[in-house]
């Protein structure tokens, strides 16, 4: 049998390679994999083993089951939050995608000054949340706000107390948020928009179609994977809208805009009930994680 | 092109975005005023939108009222130190995600893309506590360890590496480099753009942040500007002026920044869809 151990000694170098290989790739990334397993996976995992526990940081830990779920879901804040952030989330995510759609379309000409339009328009987006939240507490002030001023000038007499006051409040968050994020995803439809080929529109010109048509019955069919991406993006970030919140109103007037994240952070940093925070928390995490695998199952779709 | 030339038309247009970046700017373009008036005057209507006395003293009472050189000094330092970290961590896991091949890569992968779904909100509180076990709370050190291994750098390198042809590297390693070898000679010359994205986007995050200083740090000497900025309304809530020119300060770096290299911001937009 003389191909026997022709193999065997052809098996043993390829195992040597595959073992050399597989230190030599390791190598590359167990200097960033140490740091994300011990300081992002294990947060992960704790974070659920947390949920099914009662502990306060100090005391004991004690296993309760789904006790913290059961507990949440009956509690009114809870329920409040959640019924806000939905609302936070439907408003933020329909105007956003609408304005930001309207802009790129806009911009997607080669017009006078377009990189400055465009660069302006996204400038919000990379500004401190700090900064431009103080800059717009103020402009929204109830009394003596550029805002009420504007309002009244024109004919309103009674404007809305804005971040002062419970109704305002969320629209008050609202718009700054439309504000800060509709750069970004002008730029996400920009790119999808340059992505469709000139001779289309050449095309339904021949055909006859007015402007109107050709982007009711082209652009905006082109474009329905770009509005779906964006759709996802903003509820998942409007689901997760914590420092602009802290910022402008701390959650507040009462629990005006008290949203999930805020119900985390207060359960968890201020009243130290680490269980429920983590009940919630998971809560946030299945809805973000059902709206990923949504948009993983569509794009697969999609390209296939 | 048979877009039809309607001089009109093309005139409405610039005028609706010009009306449209007007708005979009005039909150910054009042802070940018207000932070140059008397808070008296920072009120008054009509709005007086030059200064007819600009107060520059604000700029320099605002260094007087709050350890302002410090805690610059700490951002400046923060964000170095993690985007250095992240940059050189990241690009080099992700030569080796994508370049080289052995059993459990993707398996190790998958961790990473599962965690960018996965919002800082809901782990955020774990991840303080275990901090705190660790004795690393109220210390830069946590802090940084926190941010720097985030896995979007890895994933936004990897999408990059993928795009460089295998047949480039195999030559290399037929005239004898090893894997290390290519890294350094071959793929980190080409990564330039690559790196200087996510250079930025790591300076412009870390830059702003707000809630994780917020978590990690009470005593003072620890404190980012952003901090700094937000005890200083809590302070002088009536010093409208000096607030504004505060706010206007800490803008300043990413402004720079962003004017510098806006092309890798879009780029950063395009080849990512994920930072949010």
């Amino acid at each position: 049998m003389p191909a026997k151990p022709t193999k065997t000694a052809h098996t043993r170098k390829g195992m040597a390679l595959g073992m050399r290989n597989t230190v030599v790739g390791l190598s590359f990334i167990l200097p960033n994999f140490i740091g994300f397993f011990i300081f992002i996976l294990i947060p992960v995992i704790f974070s659920l083993v947390l949920s099914f526990t009662k502990w306060d940081g100090f005391t004991e830990m004690q296993f309760v089951g789904l006790q913290n779920f059961t507990n949440i879901i009956t509690d009114k804040y809870f329920l409040q939050a959640m019924g806000r952030t939905l609302i936070f989330s439907a408003f933020t995510v329909s105007i956003t995608t609408f304005v930001s759609l309207g802009l790129a379309v806009l911009l997607n000409k080669k017009l006078f000054a377009t990189d400055f339009f465009r660069s302006s328009i996204f400038f919000p987006y990379v500004a401190s949340i700090v900064a431009v939240g103080v800059v717009w507490n103020m402009l929204f002030q109830k009394d003596f706000g550029p805002i009420n001023e504007f309002l009244r000038f024109i004919g309103i007499a009674n404007p809305p107390g804005w971040t002062a006051s419970v109704k305002g409040a969320v629209p008050a968050v609202i718009i700054v948020f439309i504000w800060k994020n509709m750069g970004y995803y002008m730029l996400v439809y920009l790119a999808a928009l340059q992505n469709i080929p000139a001779e289309l529109r050449e095309a339904s010109c021949i055909d006859g179609a007015s402007p109107a048509q050709h982007f009711w019955r082209v652009t905006m069919p082109m474009l329905s994977s770009s509005t779906f991406f964006v759709v996802l993006m903003l509820t998942i970030n409007s689901f997760k809208t914590l420092d602009l919140i802290m910022v402008m109103t701390s959650g507040g007037p009462g629990q005006a805009t008290t949203l999930i994240v805020n119900y985390i952070y207060n359960k968890g940093f201020v009243s130290n009930h680490y269980g429920p925070a983590s009940a919630a928390a998971m809560i946030l995490f299945v809805l973000v994680a059902i709206i990923t695998v949504i948009q993983f199952r569509v794009e697969k779709k999609a390209s296939m | 092109m048979i877009e039809k030339k309607n001089p009109v038309a093309k005139v409405l247009t610039h005028l609706l975005l010009l009306s449209i970046v007007f708005i979009t700017l005039l909150p910054l373009l009042w802070m940018l005023s207000s932070s140059l008036k008397l808070d008296r005057d920072v009120f008054t209507v009509p709005i007086q939108w030059i200064p007819s006395h600009p107060e520059w003293n604000n700029y320099l009472r605002i260094w007087e009222k709050i350890d302002l050189g410090l805690y610059t000094l700490n951002s400046f330092k923060l964000t170095t130190i993690i985007t250095i970290i992240q940059v050189l961590t990241s690009s080099f896991a992700a030569y080796g995600f994508s370049k080289c091949r052995f059993k459990g890569r993707d398996t190790l992968f998958l961790a990473y893309v599962a965690t960018i779904a996965i919002p800082w909100q809901t782990y955020m509180l774990p991840q303080f506590i275990e901090m705190r076990i660790l004795g690393l709370t109220n210390t830069h050190t946590g802090y940084i360890l926190m941010q720097s291994f985030i896995a979007l750098g890895v994933f936004l390198m990897r999408q990059f590496y993928m795009g460089i042809p295998d047949e480039l590297l195999e030559a290399a390693r037929i005239d004898g480099l090893n894997e290390y070898g290519i890294y350094f000679r071959i793929v980190l010359p080409l990564s330039g753009p690559s790196i200087a994205t996510l250079c930025i986007f790591s300076f412009v995050t870390i830059w702003n942040d707000y809630m994780g200083p917020m978590i990690y740090f009470s005593p003072n000497h620890l404190k980012t500007i952003q901090l700094g900025i937000r005890m200083f309304i809590g302070q002088y809530s009536a010093e409208y002026g000096l607030i504004m020119a505060a706010s206007v300060f800490a803008l300043i770096p990413v402004l720079l920044v962003f004017l510098a290299f806006q092309r890798f911001f879009v780029q950063g937009v395009a080849t990512s869809g994920l930072k949010g």
